[in-house]
């Protein structure tokens, strides 16, 4: 199946190649396969459609409107928009969703990276059982790791204190370290995927060009940059781009642990969000800030695509 | 022959034992929060609140559970696993049929689809939650299942993952079934599924891990405590009782033990889902 992973993309290009799709057919087959097709799209289409699609629209909508949760709304053309950014809170979380990306996504990418290279050859045991303890936390649910950081945390009862003998820290009441602390746990929950991502792209690289490499030389370090990294590339960039999503929508750690606070140090967009929606009812600001949270998004994605796509030459 | 390998690479031994030491350290890091929820849903009080880390349940008792079983916990549960299992028979009906149409029928608007659907996966998933309470308002559907199970549902990945699956099924097969007289469904039901069948185990576990674990989504739609999912369950204990740390952790138990049993047992369809979902066109 690994295997099947590195042949989809290849077996893909002579198709791109041909002039179209349907070349060889005649139209009553075209009719008739199209026809079928979107039967069997239909009941995945609906879905789509009615749970994706319409609510981004009406995302897109609100944002444009003053509206409470199941109010009309007026319209008030850019408002919204205009207000957030004189907003404080949404700048200042703003700020720490930016700190939280810049920090997570290169350390969850090189680290699962290393951890990846380091056992992506051990036998398959100790391989599945490493991959399986990386993949730990996100399996074990964002609610049950984030109540237990929670307790190692506390300032008198939490084992972290009791053990480096600092009793009576507020780790997650101070600001110089509460967003560290966050951006750390949130890092224990988003390794697992890109160590298993990246166990299966180095085990699918060419073995026959490293060993080549090798006996002409290389070192190790060469026959990295200039054998693995191009080949395992798409996985990075895959990686990049997932984490990049999740890390931008930081959310479970922050209401659970800190609120936002103490003092918004830890209020992220996504929180600032639902808090919006809660505590103020304020629907149509909280879309207009959704609005803008997927375009920073696609920016960032559509970047990463861009260096990775250059620096691969 | 291994040994001589590493001498061409060469690894040294002290960088490999390095390496070694700290992946075995970081598998402690790791572990530990799992251990910590487990053995501190069986301390007693006097455990929980002494000032030194008591690092086995010395005194073990069950009254954390006690506790917790006096709320709807069960209901709780159950809600969770019909919530799990509802998105995931339904993701993987509609994500097979979908996948095999985008991967081996020719027709018009298939490109125009495909990327939509991958352009949609880049989307955040949460910010769509907001407008989607609204409309489950309007379709009287939120606060119950349905409104945490259509959404998962709705989301592309497992389109895209069965189409990847699907690209593997040779056309000779489904051009001798056709001449052979077999009928679209035939052809579905008898040709194609037994082929991507590891896919569907794939999307399966993948479906019921991810719904599981899908606080946000939970915490938006469900309002009412007996429709609460587990996950909901322990984050209002924990915001009403925050310092019973004993019952928290006999909750979070309760959460993290069916999933990580049904992670461990079908870990390798998980990982090859997860792989396979991964190659981008």
């Amino acid at each position: 199946m690994a295997q099947n992973a590195v042949t989809a993309p290849a077996e893909r290009k002579p198709k791109k190649q041909r002039q179209s799709q349907f070349s060889g057919m005649s139209k009553a087959l075209i009719r008739r396969e199209t026809i079928s097709a979107y039967l069997f799209l239909l009941p995945s289409l609906i879905f789509f459609v009615g749970f994706v699609v319409i609510p981004m629209v009406m995302c897109v909508v609100y944002s444009f409107l003053d509206m409470g949760l199941g109010e009309a709304g007026t319209f008030t053309g850019l408002s919204n928009y205009v207000r957030m950014f004189q907003d404080p809170v949404f700048i200042r979380g703003f700020w720490n969703t930016v700190i939280i990306v810049v920090v997570a996504v290169p350390t969850v990418t090189a680290f699962s990276l290393w951890v990846g290279s380091a056992i992506y050859q051990m036998k398959p045991f100790t391989r599945s059982f490493f991959r399986c303890v990386f993949y730990l936390p996100v399996v074990t649910g964002t609610v049950a790791v984030t109540v237990v950081w929670k307790w190692i945390f506390n300032a008198y009862y939490g084992v972290l204190n009791q053990v480096i003998g600092t009793t009576g820290y507020n780790w997650l009441g101070e600001e110089r370290t509460a967003l560290a602390c966050i951006i750390m746990i949130l890092f224990t929950t988003s390794i697992g995927q890109p160590i298993v991502l990246y166990v299966a792209a180095l085990g699918n690289v060419d073995q026959s060009l490293i060993e080549a490499a090798e006996v002409d030389g290389a070192t190790k370090l060469q026959v990295f940059w200039k054998i693995k990294w191009p080949q395992i590339m798409p996985t990075t960039l895959y990686i990049l781009v997932i984490t990049t999503i999740n890390s931008f929508q930081c959310f479970a750690l922050i209401q659970l642990l800190t609120s936002g606070g103490p003092n918004h140090a830890t209020d992220t967009i996504m929180y600032y969000i639902f808090d919006t929606v809660y505590r103020y009812n304020d629907f149509g600001y909280a879309n207009a800030m959704g609005v803008v949270l997927a375009l920073i998004i696609a920016v960032f994605s559509a970047l990463q695509f861009k260096i990775t796509k250059t620096d691969n030459g | 022959m291994n040994a001589a390998k590493r001498k061409l690479s060469g690894t040294s031994t002290g960088y490999r034992v390095a390496s070694i030491v700290i992946l075995i350290l970081l598998a402690v890091f790791f572990i530990f929060p799992l251990y910590w929820i487990i053995t501190g849903s069986f301390k007693d009080a006097v455990a929980i609140n002494s000032r030194t880390p008591q690092w086995f349940p010395m005194s073990p008792t069950l009254e954390n559970y006690v506790k917790l079983f006096s709320r709807p916990a069960m209901q709780w549960l159950l809600n969770t696993v019909i919530m799990a299992v509802g998105a995931m028979i339904l993701t993987c009906f509609t994500a097979a049929l979908a996948g095999y149409a985008l991967a081996k029928k020719r027709f018009y608007g298939r490109g125009l689809l495909f990327t939509i659907i991958i352009c949609a996966m880049a989307l955040p998933k949460q910010v769509i939650v907001i407008p989607l309470l609204q409309e489950m308002n309007m379709l009287t559907l939120s606060n119950t299942l349905w409104a945490v199970i259509l959404p998962t549902v709705g989301w592309p990945f497992g389109v895209f993952l069965m189409k990847q699956f699907s690209e593997g099924i040779p056309t000779e097969i489904l051009e001798a079934a056709r001449v052979d007289g077999a009928g679209e469904l035939r052809t579905f039901f008898s040709v194609v599924f037994p082929m991507i069948k590891p896919g569907i185990g794939a999307l399966a576990i993948f479906t019921f891990v991810n719904s599981w674990n899908d606080y946000f989504l939970q915490l938006i739609m469900l309002t009412s405590e007996t429709k609460y999912t587990i996950s909901l369950g322990i984050a209002t204990m924990q915001g009403e009782m925050s310092s019973d740390f004993g019952l928290i952790m006999a909750g979070a138990t309760l959460a993290a033990i069916p999933i990580v049993a049904v992670f461990i047992a079908f870990q390798k369809y998980f990982t090859q889902g997860i792989a396979m979902g991964a190659v981008k066109g």
